[in-house]
């Protein structure tokens, strides 16, 4: 047993209302320059549509993340081979069309233009080029656009679903979306790191984070193609990648990144898992039916005492071991067993967990329409709006099984609650849903109060981070006491 | 006088620059270190110019330095004359190629708007240097034959005086002007390394191909955190 500590997160869908703060945040502090403008390291799309950078989730296209072959696995894409034979030209990473060309307004034409006949106006003008352009599409063009024909009809996860299927979920009646934001999944077997030949990215043993090493980046481009998530960007600028780095210098200090920080919603949670890093290429090599499992079970229970145990022998910290324990995160994924990993047939054990969403599901359909005149409050799960199918394509490798379980663990908390709050129910039509996920009324009413009423501190258990045990090894404090040393000793200017 | 300028002047200025510079640039400037792919901002173009302009140059090199180290094999393979003619048809196929991929490039790189906001001034010398090298590599390739022979019997025994210090310049003076004209600008090629994007081919990711896939570092060892019992001198990460 090789246990590690990862700083994992849970985003609950069902109280994401997709007012993009979060990617606003980011944006402002870590890409609001040259040659970062097209990236959104933090974005959020809805669903169905076709998501930043459009289709990303069409491997066949973009030829991102593993597969498998025989018992093991390797890069689709990039790879020893692959990735230096196409070094020249590399064949399936995404160019600047499947973004959108960056823009800004020249709002300073409104003060400066000269007197004339005509009300001057700012024009959009190209933050690469600096012409004038018209702008065809951009971060979150797909914004509440389910149903349209550009976005949520070329949506991958339809692959599965029949025509007369895919068909009813367009008709206005039958519509339904929720949004999904994403960051980078902080994968426990990053693609991008095993495709980058210059070893330039790397995941850090403490905390997990993975990160790119700017001075080692030499523009060979291979995890922009590897990462099945396109959350490795290119800066066309400096000429090296970049990617979302979870905030490791607020983690540091003990603040949260700034997209949970700032989420309305308070959608997020963040905590530590422990977890077995010699399972790795086991787990992510097993079959796509046992992936949702596998990647579950790789995560250690962090009160179990032959866990702290080796944990401890590891050298991971009591703080550490404590936090994990407290982790709302781990409640979420292994208590619960409600938060699943996207697109977990990627196979890089990605450490973002997703509540699926029920409210699209709610209500029945009757006739092929939208029942809305029922006695009952809540359909059936089987029944819903949303094919459970699409469901299972984007957090469960296409096992419908799975997200039903999900999805009446949330059901039975609402009824619960009903009952508490309210009491107008039948008792049958209580201990029913309750008993088929067996769950008590401890359980659902803790659910319920992490989901709705949690407190900062209970969202987001951050470990220590140590870093002053970390400048012991390097240096003697005391003797730099009064200098600075953080940054970019080096100017990040592009070269020659 | 001349000839001793280009021919021992100029490859020991190259060579002493090219030695200092980049060593110079990787460890002071190690973040302008980049290939500065361009694909981002246009792909189609690039495909069709990039990949013959460095299969063709790369080819090319190769069979330069083959002619330098071992002359004699060369020579040997020469004697017989269908050997010949195939390596000299398949050099000049290359040039061909890298030449054809190095036009499209420069198409591309001055029609596109986009393109020339990310060139900079020593992308021009770039261009100029290596159309004069391919342009003259194939003027000496269709106007004077067999090359592959008379580099290795001539042109080997100049370099190989540069590189022991013994310059001899005989051979070299009494070649046409196009070789005369490949040659310095070769060494001109080699002396512009460190200040221009020619640094990209030294970093070339080798290490990748014995490397493990995935890559964890720690900022420290866990195990070796430094109290009051147990002083030692840390050992700076790698990442650091």
């Amino acid at each position: 047993m090789n246990i590690r500590s990862q700083i994992s997160m849970v985003f609950h869908l069902d109280k994401c209302i997709g007012c993009h703060t979060c990617s606003i945040a980011c944006k402002n502090i870590w890409t609001d320059r040259k040659g970062a403008e097209y990236m959104w390291w933090n974005n959020v799309e809805t669903k169905p549509g076709t998501g930043y950078p459009g289709k990303w989730e069409d491997q066949d296209i973009y030829k991102g993340g593993w597969e498998k072959k025989g018992d093991s696995i390797q890069l689709k894409g990039a790879g020893k081979f692959k990735g230096l034979k196409n070094m020249f030209h590399n064949p399936n990473m995404p160019v600047l069309e499947d973004y959108y060309e960056p823009w800004a307004y020249q709002y300073e034409h409104l003060f400066e233009a000269e007197e004339g006949d005509d009300q001057p106006v700012a024009r959009p003008v190209s933050l690469i080029t600096g012409e004038n352009i018209t702008p065809k599409s951009g971060p979150n063009w797909d914004d509440d656009l389910s149903g349209s024909t550009d976005y949520a009809r070329n949506d991958v996860n339809f692959k599965d679903l029949s025509p007369a299927e895919q068909e009813a979920m367009f008709q206005l009646e039958r519509m339904t979306m929720h949004y999904l934001p994403r960051i980078c999944n902080h994968c426990l077997n990053p693609a991008c790191v095993a495709a980058c030949p210059s070893g330039a990215i790397y995941k850090r043993g403490e905390d997990g984070v993975v990160l790119i090493n700017q001075k080692k980046c030499r523009a060979w481009r291979m995890c922009v193609t590897a990462c099945p998530y396109k959350k490795s960007y290119y800066n066309w600028n400096t000429g090296k990648s970049e990617k979302c780095l979870l905030c490791y210098p607020r983690l540091e200090n003990g603040q949260i990144p700034a997209c949970m920080h700032s989420c309305v919603g308070r959608i997020r949670y963040l905590g530590v898992l422990l977890y077995d890093a010699d399972k790795i290429k086991e787990f992510a090599s097993c079959e796509e039916s046992e992936l949702v499992e596998k990647q579950k079970s790789i995560y250690l229970d962090p009160n179990d005492s032959e866990v702290i145990k080796a944990a401890k022998e590891n050298g991971i910290a009591d703080s550490t071991i404590e936090a994990a324990q407290k982790s709302p995160v781990y409640k979420f994924i292994i208590e619960w067993g409600l938060a699943l990993p996207l697109h977990p047939e990627f196979r890089t054990l990605p450490n973002l967990f997703y509540v699926p969403p029920l409210l699209p599901t709610m209500a029945f359909v009757e006739n092929g329409t939208y029942e809305t005149t029922s006695d009952s409050l809540w359909g059936a799960i089987e029944n819903s709006r949303l094919p459970m199918k699409y469901l299972a394509n984007l957090f469960s490798a296409g096992n419908e099984k799975t997200i039903e379980v999900v999805l009446k663990k949330l059901m039975a908390v609402r009824l619960h609650r009903r009952d508490e709050t309210v009491g107008d129910l039948p008792e049958k039509e209580i201990s029913d849903p309750m008993g088929e996920v067996k769950m008590d009324k401890e359980t659902a009413n803790e659910i319920f109060r992490l989901t709705s009423l949690p407190l900062f501190d209970e969202r987001f258990v951050i470990p220590a981070a140590h870093r002053e045990e970390a400048m012991e090894m390097l240096e003697s404090t005391a003797d730099v006491k009064g200098n600075h040393g953080f940054g970019f000793k080096e100017p990040p200017k592009r070269g020659l | 006088m001349t000839n001793q300028f280009l021919f021992i002047g100029l490859p020991y200025a190259a060579l002493f620059v090219v030695l200092i510079g980049t060593i110079f640039r990787y460890l002071n400037f190690g973040f302008k270190v980049s290939s500065l792919s361009s694909q981002f901002l246009e792909s189609k173009e690039l495909f069709y110019g990039s990949r013959p302009f460095h299969w063709g140059l790369l080819f090319l090199f190769f069979g330069h330095l083959i002619a330098f180290l071992f002359p004699r094999s060369v020579m040997l393979w020469n004697s017989v004359p269908i050997r010949l003619i195939i390596l000299e048809v398949s050099a000049l196929a290359f040039g061909i190629t890298a030449c054809y991929g190095l036009f499209v490039l420069i198409l591309r790189r001055v029609r596109n708007p986009r393109l020339i906001k990310v060139a900079n001034k020593m992308d021009i010398v770039v261009y100029l240097v290596l159309t004069v090298q391919i342009a003259t590599g194939l003027w000496v390739a269709v106007s004077f034959r067999w090359g592959s022979s008379w580099f290795a019997s001539s042109l080997t025994p100049y370099i190989r005086s540069i590189f022991t210090f013994t310059p001899d310049i005989s051979a070299i003076s009494s070649m046409p002007l196009a070789v005369k004209i490949h040659v310095v600008s070769a060494f001109t090629l080699i002396g512009i390394i460190p200040s221009t994007r020619f640094m990209h081919f030294l970093v070339y990711p080798f290490a990748y191909l014995w490397r493990s896939y995935q890559l964890v570092i720690w900022n420290w060892d866990p195990k070796k955190i430094r109290t009051s019992r147990k002083l030692f001198n840390g050992v700076r990460s790698r990442n650091n």
